[in-house]
């Protein structure tokens, strides 16, 4: 045998396992998945066709657009949010915690987080935004409310919230390394020319980091988009997403097809926003030296 | 003249106790070239950053055109920085590198794009206004630099380490350029180096320092002739140290025993006395070569020797030579016509070194460095 065969013989015994794994669990499901988006649905069956119903019916029925645009609205306010609390931290220990031991065990601390149950997570919040919650007893007992108000939970509010304090480390992790990334000396070259830390911050630092800002968005929108735990704890029947509405049609409505034609929507723009950030990211990207 | 720089008791230390810079003062004249040369950990940088307002002293003052700015943030500092790996912008052009600090202190906008022109004509640059930083050379990106840190016309031109990354040929081209800039710029500049070569061709005066101290200040023929210590002896150009006892007195001549050898040096000065341990230095061009055929100068002293190495430099040969001491003794021939190579001896063969007294400086052993 060829030496040349031999090693692509080895390179496919390697490569194969996790070849056919990704073949049977990802690939496959989503070809199943497309297949359903042009089924008919006839209850209590769907028969196998070719046709655009499904999708004609997300765009005509008003509660499913509705959605879609809530779920925007609210991964978008996510995005923003988690961006302007993780940017603050990551600079702030970057840049002002001068010893690295301290650095490292603060950084531990805002990835610890992610090692809890992402349920236990959402779910404290429910007990802190309830109307028997912490944050209503604290409002009582203060004498700055009368009585206990439930405008804090089951809303839209809720869930940027929630979602905001789960996907902060995913916006930390990206942002941080990206400001360590950059050159002390460019930052005193900056101060050196006569320009004050305000306008180095702005002119400098960062211009140089925005390739971490757009990874940290990209996470905080895209996991936001398909979260549907949140939702169903701190979100309420105003605080539906997209993710709640597939979801009930695999579930109760049994309409797998519409559920599949959701689906191929959500993917598409998920896919569509992470290859954009992508792009941008790249045409971002510089040599640091 | 002038003081554009004042430095007094200057010193910091770093975390760790341990001392960057101890006790420095320096005065520099308004236009002077000056180098801080000294060997990698010798407090030189630290010094340069002190000045450029990176770092704060923990004690000393610092004086720029008479103005105390030991408390001042660098940006507002009436000095420029190059920095060693050049530090530009990777995301911003040439251009927008060399005019940034005009554009944000509000520049009229015309007069900046004027006087980045002139500064990129000055570096021979201005082709590359429009290129990124990533797309240029070394050694361009070392003269976008410059003009980026000459452009605001600072008092001072701090360099540190300017010329390190460059290649020896580009390296010995920017020598003369920054000399020529220097020139017609009437800056004060502020080199720091360890390449001592570097520092001898384009200084007006060297600073020599180790441990943070400065060690002497002189021109760069006073540094080479007269070096204060066997440690600014040996680390500008090359030398022989020996380890000798002084046996007597002669006038300014010191007659010292090293081993087996009687050597007359001159003490320059210095005050020794019969008995004192002494440390003998001597240049390798400054040693002759005496073979069976030839004489050596009067009152040469002579050492006899073995040659154990011959180094061929092309303009010039180094041998190595055995003298009964630890250390080979150095001996440099320049290659010019009038030396027969041929007639050199050969390695093992048996010569005698012949160096006039004025050649030999003699230091007291203890002065270390």
């Amino acid at each position: 045998m060829k030496l040349a065969t031999r090693r692509r013989l080895s390179a496919l015994g390697v490569l194969a396992p996790p070849l056919l794994w990704t073949l049977l669990f990802m690939f496959v499901p989503y070809a199943i998945m497309f297949t359903y988006s042009f089924y008919r649905k006839e209850f209590p069956i769907f028969i196998p066709d070719f046709q655009f119903g499904n999708y004609l019916q997300l765009i005509q029925d008003s509660q499913y657009y509705t959605v879609f645009f809530r779920t925007l609205k609210i991964a978008a306010a996510v995005a923003v949010a988690a961006v302007a609390l993780a940017y603050p931290l990551a600079y702030f220990l970057v840049f002002k915690i001068r010893s690295p031991s301290l650095r490292a065990a603060l950084y531990m601390a805002v990835i610890v987080p992610l090692w809890v149950s992402y349920l236990l997570r959402a779910y404290t919040w429910k007990t802190i935004l309830g109307s028997e919650g912490v944050l209503n007893s604290f409002l009582v007992w203060s004498g700055i409310l009368e009585g206990p108000t439930d405008l804090l939970l089951y809303n839209q509010f809720a869930v940027v919230l929630t979602l905001t304090y789960i996907f902060i480390p995913f916006v930390v992790m990206p942002v941080y390394t990206a400001l360590e990334k950059i050159p002390r000396n460019l930052i005193e070259a900056s101060q050196d020319l006569g320009v004050g830390p305000l306008r180095t911050f702005l002119g400098v630092t960062l211009p140089l980091s925005i390739p971490g800002i757009l990874a940290g968005a990209t996470f905080a929108f895209c996991l936001t988009f398909g979260d549907f735990v949140a939702p169903v704890l701190v979100g309420g029947p105003s605080g539906t997403m997209i993710a709640n509405v597939i979801q009930s049609q695999f579930g109760i409505a049994l309409n797998w097809p519409l559920g599949a034609a959701l689906s191929i929507v959500v993917l598409i723009i998920v896919l569509s926003i992470i290859s954009a950030s992508d792009r941008l990211e790249r045409a971002g990207r510089l040599n640091l030296g | 003249m002038t003081n554009i720089i004042e430095i007094a008791g200057l010193a910091k230390t770093f975390p760790g106790g341990i001392r960057a810079v101890d006790g420095v003062s320096l005065e520099i004249r308004a236009g002077e070239f000056v180098t801080l040369l000294g060997p990698s950990g010798c407090g030189k940088t630290t010094i340069l950053r002190l000045i450029a307002g990176f770092e704060t002293p923990d004690a000393g003052r610092i004086l720029l055109g008479g103005r105390d700015v030991t408390d001042d943030p660098p940006y507002r500092r009436p000095v420029n920085t190059v920095f060693q790996d050049y530090a530009l912008f990777p995301h911003m052009t040439v251009g927008q590198n060399v005019g940034y600090g005009l554009r944000i202190s509000g520049v009229p906008r015309a007069e900046t794009a004027d006087r980045i022109a002139t500064t990129l004509r000055m570096v021979d640059l201005l082709e590359k206004i429009d290129s990124m930083p990533a797309q240029l050379s070394g050694g361009q990106r070392q003269r976008v630099a410059l003009a980026r840190a000459i452009i605001r016309q600072p008092k001072v031109l701090l360099l540190d380490e300017p010329l390190s990354a460059l290649d020896v040929k580009l390296r010995e081209a920017m020598q003369v350029e920054l000399m020529h800039l220097h020139e017609k710029l009437g800056i004060t500049f502020l080199l720091v180096t360890h390449d001592q070569r570097e520092a001898l061709v384009m200084s007006d005066r060297v600073v020599v320092l180790s441990q943070g101290r400065i060690v002497q200040c002189g021109t760069p023929a006073e540094l080479y002739d007269r070096p204060a210590t066997p440690y600014v002896a040996d680390f500008i150009g090359t030398s022989n140290l020996m380890r000798a006892t002084v046996a007597a007195i002669e006038g300014d001549e010191v007659l010292a025993t090293a081993g087996l050898h009687r050597l007359r040096g001159a003490a320059h000065g210095r005050r020794f006395q019969p008995g004192d341990k002494v440390l003998l230095s001597i240049r390798p061009e400054k040693a002759a070569l005496v073979t069976d055929g030839s004489a050596a100068e009067p009152g040469a002293n002579l050492i006899e020797a073995r040659v154990t190495e011959h180094l061929f430099h092309g303009h010039a040969l180094r041998m190595e030579l055995d003298i009964g001491q630890a250390a080979p003794f150095i001996v440099d021939l320049q290659l010019s016509a009038a030396v027969e190579t041929l007639r050199l001896p050969q390695t093992g063969g048996r010569v005698a070194i012949a160096v006039p007294p004025a050649n030999v400086m003699v230091f007291p052993a203890e002065a270390q460095p």
